[in-house]
């Protein structure tokens, strides 16, 4: 693999998880429990798409076979797909939807912070600009997680069961492969293994505030990230997102 | 526009009182939250901001049904960011209507239980990608022509709403244009497809200025009070007069047959939308109806466990905080 190559996979996992999260997010438009979450998830998802059109832009740009960020998400089938399992379950219910963010914005803001002094300047300016949105959404997501979680008997439970039932999509987030050997070597980005244990760190400190007991589990899914194995979810949510695309090709919106 | 066929109050106040609170009015004078005002003037309102913020709320349902389905990630991105600004109107509408001396979650409970209303044309259904374009193009457009006299409505709270909200509806207003234009000017199934939004939503546009009010005495009550500042008839006018170019400019054929310029009137002819869908409609039986109400419920109850889990960490806080001092 080359270095291009390489990078090509990590622009294509980094924007693959923002577009990924970020339509499962607008998912909730309308929906949401109370107006100002209305107003506050649909803002989340429009910075994941707008992050989603500068990794995918550059891992076009990367790839150099003339495809640009629309391409990338409307014209690939699920095996090119390199999110994490975790940004591409289901909803569920809003609890759910709040404790998938929060462990993704953990992971996503400590990396973003490695990503601001890659030896790639193209990588550090988007993670310097993403970074700013994200630490926002760690703050409200993390503080939403705290008030369920130490809120009524209910909302706790629901807590705690999104939680267990998340926690298993956790550790691909950490896993490496020769992708990210060959971002290490070149100083591109972090090796996914390092970042564990800040991410453990905020984690506990933020799911104590919130009275919730991590999973005794070191169990992990994978596959997301290399492609190798995706949830059925993830083709669902393609035939929605690509349809017109696929439907009306070469057509320009 | 988002409210509808509002029926003023009729007031029973001192009429020595009235006729200061009318003089106010007439100078041109702002009415405040905590002004004395009378009673039918708070009542009509409070009816008449509270269906203009419900509108906005449930007029998330058919643009949000896109959302998804965006062609591409620009056009994910507009929709989601008008989508959120649509919320904010929503917001900054209960915020005016609170300071009459009602709550949100009133105000809520009455939509939910269809004692309120919202706007008819959200009982439409966004059956294909143009209707994006065109709700933007015709429905804000429409919005715009009822919000921007409003402005200078009497009221203070609700002028202040509406000079924010204006500023963002000419925004949705002029990137709905440019969506259906895409497509007007794309591919023969995307000229089919904004054809086929025009023609759906034109009429159910013309029927968001409500039907014909020169007999009523509720709308002439409203104008005296300035928080109706045109008749619908005349706001529907010069809505047709603005579009008509607007369709000729993007190529499609005009929705009615009926439109034709009108030289001595200075104006375009065209055919009066039928009323009698409009009430049923009005009644509960749009094409939507249920769907969008059903929606809102689900929404408001399944998220009951949220607001109560939110609220009583709250409280815990607060206590914690207490009994730390
Ligand atoms: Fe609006
Ligand atoms: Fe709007």
């Amino acid at each position: 693999m080359t270095r291009d190559e390489a990078l090509a996979q990590f622009l294509l996992r980094m924007g693959d998880n923002t577009l990924i999260l970020g339509h499962r997010v607008s998912e909730w438009c309308g929906h949401a429990p109370v107006l100002e979450e209305d107003i506050a998830l649909a803002n989340t998802a429009l910075d994941l798409i707008g992050q989603t059109q500068m990794w995918l832009g550059l891992a076009g740009e990367v790839q150099g076979m003339g495809k640009s960020a629309d391409d990338l998400a409307f014209l690939r089938d699920v095996w090119d797909f390199r999110n994490l399992l975790l940004v591409e379950v289901p909803n569920g219910d809003f609890g759910r939807t709040l404790m998938r963010q929060c462990l993704f914005d953990a992971w996503h803001s400590i990396q973003l912070g490695h990503l601001m002094t890659s030896s790639d300047e193209r990588v550090a300016a988007i993670a310097a600009k993403a970074s700013k949105e994200v630490a926002y959404h760690l703050e409200r997501s993390a503080d939403t997680v705290v008030g369920l979680g130490d809120g009524t008997e209910e909302s706790h439970r629901r807590m705690q069961e999104a939680l267990d039932y998340l926690w298993p999509y956790v550790g691909e987030m950490f896993q490496s492969d020769e992708v990210d050997a060959e971002m290490v070597k070149a100083g591109i980005a972090p090796d996914p293994a390092s970042l564990r244990a800040d991410f453990d760190a905020l984690i506990t400190r933020i799911m104590g505030e919130a009275t919730l007991t991590i999973p005794d589990s070191a169990f992990g899914h994978k596959g997301g990230r290399t492609g190798k194995m995706h949830t059925e979810h993830l083709g669902h949510l393609l035939t929605q997102m690509q349809w017109l695309q696929r439907a009306y090709p070469g057509a320009k919106w | 526009m988002y409210a509808q066929m509002v029926k003023s109050e009729a007031t029973q106040d001192d009429p020595e009182k009235l006729a200061a609170f009318q003089a106010r009015i007439d100078r041109g004078e702002k009415i405040e939250p905590k002004d004395w005002m009378p009673e039918g003037y708070r009542k009509t309102l409070i009816r008449q901001i509270g269906q203009h913020a419900h509108s906005e709320i449930v007029g998330q349902l058919p643009e949000g049904n896109w959302i998804t389905r965006a062609p591409t990630l620009e056009r994910k991105a507009i929709l989601l960011a008008k989508v959120q600004d649509e919320a904010g109107h929503g917001l900054y509408l209960y915020c005016a209507a609170e300071t009459l001396g009602v709550s949100r979650d009133e105000l809520t409970e009455m939509l939910l239980d269809g004692r309120m209303k919202y706007s008819s044309i959200f009982n439409y259904p966004t059956l294909n990608w143009a209707d994006i374009g065109a709700v933007g193009w015709l429905v804000d457009g429409a919005a715009i022509m009822n919000q921007v006299p409003l402005q200078r409505t009497s009221f203070g709270p609700y002028s202040r709403a509406m000079i924010r909200v204006c500023k963002e509806e000419s925004f949705h207003q002029r990137q709905g244009y440019d969506a259906i234009r895409k497509m007007a000017e794309g591919t023969p199934e995307q000229k089919k497809m904004a054809q086929d939004a025009l023609n759906r939503l034109w009429f159910p546009s013309l029927m968001m200025f409500g039907p014909s009010d020169k007999d009523s005495v509720h709308s002439e009550q409203s104008m005296a009070w300035k928080i109706k500042m045109n008749t619908n008839d005349e706001l529907r006018q010069k809505f047709v007069d603005q579009t008509v170019p607007q369709i000729e400019f993007l190529g499609l054929e005009l929705p009615d047959p009926g439109i034709k310029w009108n030289e001595e009137r200075g104006h375009y002819d065209y055919t009066d939308p039928d009323w009698s869908e409009f009430f049923d409609v009005i009644k509960g039986n749009g094409p939507c109806n249920t769907d969008r109400l059903a929606a809102r419920n689900n929404a408001w109850k399944d998220g009951a466990w949220v607001r109560d889990g939110l609220l009583a960490h709250a409280q815990k806080k607060a206590a914690r905080k207490h009994a730390a001092e």
